[in-house]
């Protein structure tokens, strides 16, 4: 029996591997919600308390969670939730109620989603019937009749708080905090937001009936304590269905952790940015290059990603221009080098180009004037260069006044890694007068 | 020959297919595959492709999702070009609806907001009880940041916001940082299909070649052709064209019997001129293809008048005065009307008349705007007969307008003191110029 029992947890590499890295892509790509969120127990402590005051003792609250992107609000925010359904009483008794700035654009949207996802009267199938008035008056109406002792709490949680903010009279954050100010149906208003200003947006009666409580999610850790994350990301968790492989894994990944290049790459990557997402980023294009006949994740991996996460998209973008375009944007270098930024047209930029074929006894690159002007429309398609005058402006394409986008140093990379860059134009480049 | 693309997911005849339809792009084709992963395994939920035109980037894509059977929809943002043709082109193409006559043309169901769209997409996901992901592709996604603000944000996060397994991938030509919107959003990932080196594209334009002639000749003519346009053009579908256009030329010389396939200095000497011609008329679409290729089964000169050699337009005399005096005024400075137009202008000094820095800068820079008032008078002076301010008179300096022959500079007055530029170029006011027989290059600063 016992034996059988470990042929069926002994999978082969093919399917180990592919088991991980399922519970390794839903980690990092679907954001699944860690058993416990990490180094933010204080924020955690306290909204949870917050939550099980309205789930329990049916008070009314507003709150708003503030961090910048990808510094897990939402999911402390689940993570809350989920810990407060874990009560009997409150799961059978609280209402959700989910809310998206990005998906609600104004309050007509946002009362109608209101209405369905909390299954009230003049709902039919999945679709809701009436005015934004009678919707309104429907919803107040229903929410006013309530009291604090006998009916369901509700939880209002609002993402993207500050698109809300930009409503019309702000109507739906005035009503919710209004509700939450009155001793009527006791609701919770949760606000997710990444603006630190986010006050400043609110009207002021609308301000005046917010709670003013906010909770701050200020990625504060350190490079110990990333390196920490780091591991316990990439760890499979201990009731992996294949043990061996497991526990191989993670000593791989505690291996990995020590090594000094991975390391780096992790310093340099937290010097750049402390939120989950872009370590979620890196780990997974490292992950995705685990394969049968790769089955672990190496160093020079995590180099790799690496290299992809942080590549230059505007020298890749210089590096497929053909030569004449490069020869176009030198001459805009040397006209915005002469002129100290001011913005130049067409025209000047030809002339200085013409300029640079007289010199060359060989003409090469001489090439007709409307051939020009389509490398410089080229530019101007890739948004390399910039108009300053909007559509508006009628002006001849010759004369339309133009920025280059691209800084110095740029450019000169950019000769650099050409390939087969003619020495001329290399040389005309790096001289000073054009 | 072993398969150098593997993945486990994916049956090996289906990834020998995608290998052999695309040239060139393997590491971009593995690592796309290795990003999306097994088809039931959750994959990013945003992905960013850039690179230049003709890259392959929507090829690519579309091979590989056709080829391995992923559910996906493909759509043009410039096509949809509203939020609503969006969302009810990818329902339609995710439960395979099509319009025809026998649906009266229309969608699946109707979806104006992002909301509506996401609900649907959750019943839909829910009805075809699918497992593995789903991708969507959209395709000159440079077109929706003019679109509605919450649309690009909620795109990227569109994985989280039905919460099934849903990748979408963005296809652009142009960067990453030019798409971020003020407030931040979810953060793609980001892939770069890079250009084609010289023997790439070599490799792919030798691809189709005639089947009449051997793949050696072509290989060649596709070497002169790109030693000729090369360096102007990189463009993988303007270069086929070219070659396709000029080929019977190449091969005229084999079929006349003047030259064997092996004397390739011969069918370059042949060729050569006419490519550097085909740069100046066919790839400026000066003249259409079909008007080249006529010119070559006539064996005629190349002499056909290009588009921009149209350039001559029949003006009223009047008209033809009140665009050279615009132009006159638009070029001219100011303070130089005194002594081109006034007969007893006094003495001027002609060192100091003429700033030796300001010699010609007048062309480089661009027409300057002037006034009504100096427009008229410097026409009064140049027209010999006396003309009244008639009616007639000012309508055709509006008309000229109309004809975008003259522009007019902001816009806040129509009626008192409004000012013009002109917008023409100096050979077209030449040409208008000598038919009135008004030496023009008398009466321009810059020509002194």
């Amino acid at each position: 029996m016992s034996k059988r029992k470990s042929e069926e947890n002994c999978l082969t590499h093919g399917e180990c591997i592919s088991q991980a890295q399922r519970m390794l892509r839903e980690r990092f790509c679907h954001q699944k919600i860690p058993g416990k969120p990490f180094g933010v127990e204080s924020q955690h402590k306290h909204l949870l308390e917050l939550l099980k005051r309205t789930a329990v003792h049916g008070e009314s609250n507003s709150v708003l969670i503030v961090g910048p992107r990808g510094a897990g609000k939402t999911m402390l925010l689940n993570c809350v939730l989920n810990e407060l359904l874990e009560v009997k009483h409150v799961q059978e008794n609280v209402l959700q109620v989910q809310l998206n700035g990005l998906l609600q654009t104004d309050d007509r949207i946002a009362l109608k989603e209101i209405t369905r996802q909390l299954h009230l009267e003049n709902v039919v199938g999945d679709k809701v019937f009436g005015s934004f008035a009678e919707n309104l008056a429907f919803l107040l109406e229903a929410l006013k009749k309530g009291d604090r002792s006998s009916s369901r709490p509700v939880v209002f949680i609002l993402d993207e708080f500050d698109l809300f903010a930009h409503h019309k009279n702000q109507t739906l954050l005035y009503n919710l905090f209004d509700v939450s100010q009155s001793a009527q149906t006791p609701v919770a208003v949760i606000g997710l937001t990444c603006r630190l200003d986010v006050l400043e947006l609110l009207e002021k009666r609308v301000k005046s009936r917010f709670s003013h409580r906010q909770i701050h999610l200020l990625s504060s850790f350190r490079f110990k304590q990333y390196l920490e994350i780091f591991k316990m990301q990439l760890s499979l968790p201990e009731d992996f269905t294949d043990r061996r492989f497991a526990e191989e894994w993670n000593q791989n990944i505690k291996s990995l952790c020590e090594d000094r290049s991975v390391e780096d790459v992790l310093q340099k990557h937290f010097c750049s940015s402390k939120d989950f997402r872009s370590l979620h980023m890196l780990l997974m294009l490292a992950l995705s290059r685990v394969t049968v006949s790769h089955p672990a994740i190496k160093p020079t991996d995590l180099l790799e990603a690496s290299r992809l996460c942080t590549m230059d998209s505007k020298a890749n973008i210089l590096h497929g221009l053909s030569v004449l375009e490069l020869c176009l944007i030198i001459a805009m270098k040397h006209l915005s080098d002469i002129y100290d930024g001011e913005p130049f047209n067409f025209q000047m930029v030809h002339n200085e180009f013409q300029k640079f074929i007289q010199r060359k006894s060989h003409s090469v690159h001489n090439f007709e004037k409307p051939v020009v002007i389509k490398a410089f429309e080229h530019l101007h398609q890739l948004e390399l260069i910039k108009p300053m005058e909007g559509p508006s402006v009628r002006t001849q394409k010759e004369y339309q006044l133009v920025k280059l986008l691209l800084d110095n140093s740029q450019i000169m990379d950019a000769l650099q890694k050409y390939p087969q860059c003619p020495t001329d134009v290399k040389q005309w480049a790096t001289s000073a007068f054009g | 020959m072993p398969a150098l693309i593997q993945h486990p997911g994916y049956s090996e005849s289906e990834l020998r297919r995608v290998e052999e339809k695309l040239v060139c792009r393997d590491s971009q084709v593995s690592m796309l595959l290795s990003i999306f992963g097994e088809p039931q395994q959750y994959s990013y939920p945003s992905v960013f492709i850039y690179g230049h035109a003709a890259t392959g980037k929507t090829f690519v894509t579309q091979t590989l999702l056709r080829e391995l059977q992923l559910p996906h929809a493909l759509l043009n943002c410039v096509e949809c070009f509203t939020s609503r043709l969006l969302f009810e082109h990818i329902l339609n193409q995710l439960c395979a609806h099509s319009p025809s006559p026998d649906n009266e043309f229309s969608s699946h169901t109707r979806c104006d907001s992002f909301n509506d769209f996401i609900r649907l997409y959750r019943q839909l996901a829910d009805l075809q009880q699918q497992k593995s992901t789903t991708y969507i592709v959209l395709d000159r996604a440079e077109a929706l940041r003019d679109m509605d603000a919450n649309l690009l944000s909620g795109f990227l996060r569109l994985q989280e916001l039905v919460g099934g397994n849903v990748t979408v991938i963005f296809l652009s030509e142009i960067v990453w940082e030019k798409f971020r919107p003020n407030t931040g959003c979810f953060e793609p990932l980001i892939i770069c299909f890079p250009d084609y080196s010289k023997a790439e594209l070599q490799q792919i334009l030798s691809l189709d070649h005639h089947p009449e002639y051997s793949a050696d000749l072509y290989a060649s003519y596709i070497n002169i052709l790109l030693g000729v346009f090369y360096s102007v053009c990189r463009d993988l579908k303007e270069l086929r064209h070219l070659a396709a256009l000029n080929f019977t030329k190449f091969c005229e010389p084999l079929l006349k019997g003047e030259a064997k396939e092996s004397d390739t200095h011969r069918l370059w000497r042949n060729i050569e001129p006419h490519l550097k011609k085909a740069m100046q008329t066919v790839y400026l679409r000066e003249i259409s293809s079909s008007q080249w290729e006529e010119m070559q089964q006539k064996e005629g000169e190349l002499h056909l008048k290009g588009l921009s050699a149209h350039a001559h337009v029949e003006l009223p005399y009047y008209s033809k005065f009140l665009l050279i005096a615009a132009y006159l005024a638009s070029f001219n400075p100011a303070r130089a009307d005194k002594r081109f137009f006034l007969k007893h202008h006094g003495k001027i000094k002609k060192t100091n008349f003429l700033k030796k820095h300001e010699k010609t800068s007048n062309h480089l820079l661009g027409p300057k705007p002037f006034p009504l008032d100096r427009l008229l008078a410097i026409f009064y002076s140049i027209v010999d007969s006396r003309v009244a301010p008639t009616a007639n008179i000012f309508s055709q300096i509006s008309s000229l307008v109309v004809l975008q022959l003259l522009a007019l500079v902001g816009h806040d007055d129509q009626l008192n003191s409004p000012k013009y530029k002109c917008a023409v170029s100096f050979d077209f006011i030449r040409a208008i110029a000598r038919t009135v027989n008004f030496e023009i290059v008398k009466y321009l600063y810059d020509f002194l």
